[in-house]
């Protein structure tokens, strides 16, 4: 029963996890979808409403004014966090505000919040990028990957 | 005395002569918030972090039941206690305030019943005039622990339960008035494979049913001889799992009598998706709702099922399945 990658389970084990399986409510995928749409959607008409307002009002042309939007998006789930509001927010639409950078936003300062009664360096500090740690690697390295494909392609005389 | 396999019977019949629950906000808004002692409107109690206040419940919950019973700390001879977090510092940490002597264990969540049945049979071994046998679990400080951060907003599945926040506790002696603990069935620890921290009720619907089986068979008697037959913290999912497996093994609880402490101790309406969990759950609900009742003289006897995933943070990390245990104790007026 130790967890060896080429883990069989017992023909009992087997019997009975499909036993449970037909007793356990699965998850509506097809709602999940919809509500993931609709909120992530919503999230983004607003950001591309951030971005109008920072072209119209201040000096921002389309190429800058992603920053100070993705600041304000930023700055607006780490409130929600803090208030306790986004949690209840995200079980209701899913993927819908983990996707965007909101739900990057939120998973730096949730972490940070719950780590405080470690203190600042070994709490805050050094919890702060628990979750997000592996988005900032992955994300990275994903980037330098395609870097490197496009690197190659162009001096082969592609695009 | 050990009867049959793995059951105790306790001829000197151990009283409980008090018992105490403690809760949170979330639990007073429950249906039984009346039957808990104190009921707390912060997760924090003034702390400054979710552990301390998980230790301060602890306490508090001791300390009701001993001054119920109208004793001081000094006379309780052996303190046991158990909890969920890392090294069960709330229980160490709460038996350093209570300061007698103290065993500690961890039965996860099974821990309430566990610690009963100890504080019995070191009761009816005449090893102990008073006991408190208590345990806690908080949901803030489990969450951080063995989840993600409370403030995280990741979407939890339809199987994931919700810790209890609060403690309880209850105090033995030899005599007295009281409920009395007439018998206990140890568990094994089974594990049928699953491995998915959000879906506890499967994990632990098969250690309850094989404690459950174990303690008919080893006593010999049917279960209408219960007028309630509790699970710890199976919740939606897991009581109809244990339900339909009993059925399905030949021991047909009716359906009036099987009940689960993790269904009762939180209303429909709560968004605690498939129920209650934690140490707290059974401890609470037994310790305050059921002993009430049976005080009142509504029920005269009852078998509770503590059921405990012995999983750790790390071991579901390293994709181990999760081994699961559940103790029962039958307590009756």
């Amino acid at each position: 029963m130790s967890s060896k990658k080429n883990k069989k389970l017992t023909p009992v084990q087997q019997k009975y996890q499909s036993f449970a399986k037909a007793r356990e409510p699965k998850p509506s995928v097809l709602r999940n979808c919809m509500r993931a749409f609709v909120s992530g959607g919503a999230i983004c008409t607003f950001g591309q409403f951030l971005q109008w307002v920072f072209m119209t009002y201040f000096d921002f042309n389309e190429i800058t004014a992603g920053n100070p939007t993705v600041a304000v998006l930023i700055i607006i789930s780490v409130l929600l966090t803090g208030f306790g509001a986004y949690d209840h927010i995200a079980q209701w639409a899913g993927a819908g505000t983990i996707i965007p950078v909101t739900g990057f936003a939120n998973t730096v300062a949730s972490a940070s919040i719950e780590h405080r009664s470690e203190g600042f360096v070994l709490g805050v500090g050094g919890n702060m990028f628990k979750l997000a740690g592996s988005v900032i690697a992955y994300g990275v390295f994903s980037a330098f990957v395609v870097a490197i494909i496009k690197i190659t392609i162009q001096s082969l005389g592609g695009i | 005395m050990l009867k049959g396999h793995q059951s105790w019977i306790f001829n000197s019949k151990p009283v409980i002569l008090s018992s105490a629950a403690v809760g949170g906000p979330f639990e007073a808004q429950g249906p039984l918030g009346s039957d808990f002692d104190l009921l707390h409107e912060d997760i924090w109690l003034g702390q400054d972090s979710y552990e301390k206040a998980e230790k301060k419940f602890l306490e508090q919950a001791c300390e009701i039941a001993i001054q119920k019973a109208n004793l001081k700390k000094e006379d309780i001879q052996f303190f046991i206690s158990g909890d969920l977090m890392n090294q069960i510092i709330s229980s160490s940490f709460a038996a350093r305030t209570i300061g007698a002597p103290y065993l500690g264990i961890f039965g996860a969540c099974s821990s309430s019943m566990e610690g009963l049945a100890i504080a019995s049979l070191l009761i009816a071994s005449k090893s102990a005039e008073y006991v408190v046998s208590a345990t806690s679990s908080h949901n803030a400080s489990a969450e951080k622990q063995f989840r993600y951060p409370t403030e995280y907003g990741s979407q939890k599945p339809p199987t994931a339960q919700w810790t209890v926040t609060g403690a309880g506790a209850a105090l033995l002696a030899q005599e007295g008035d009281g409920p009395r603990v007439t018998s206990a069935t140890i568990g094994r620890v089974i594990d049928m494979g699953i491995s998915d921290p959000f879906n506890m009720g499967s994990a632990m619907a098969p250690a309850a049913v094989d404690t459950i089986e174990a303690h008919f068979r080893d006593f010999n008697i049917s279960p209408d001889y219960y007028d309630v037959i509790a699970t710890g913290d199976l919740g939606k999912i897991g009581h109809r799992i244990a339900g339909d497996l009993l059925a399905e093994h030949g021991l047909k609880i009716p359906r009036e009598i099987l009940t689960d402490c993790g269904i009762l101790i939180y209303k429909k309406e709560q968004p605690v998706i498939a129920g209650g969990s934690g140490c707290a759950c059974s401890a609470t609900v037994t310790y305050g709702h059921f002993l009430n009742r049976m005080r009142k003289g509504e029920l005269k006897r009852i078998l509770i099922i503590a059921t405990g995933a012995l999983l750790s943070p790390l071991s579901y990390q390293q994709k181990e399945s999760i081994p699961c245990i559940a103790h029962a104790v039958s307590i009756e007026m």
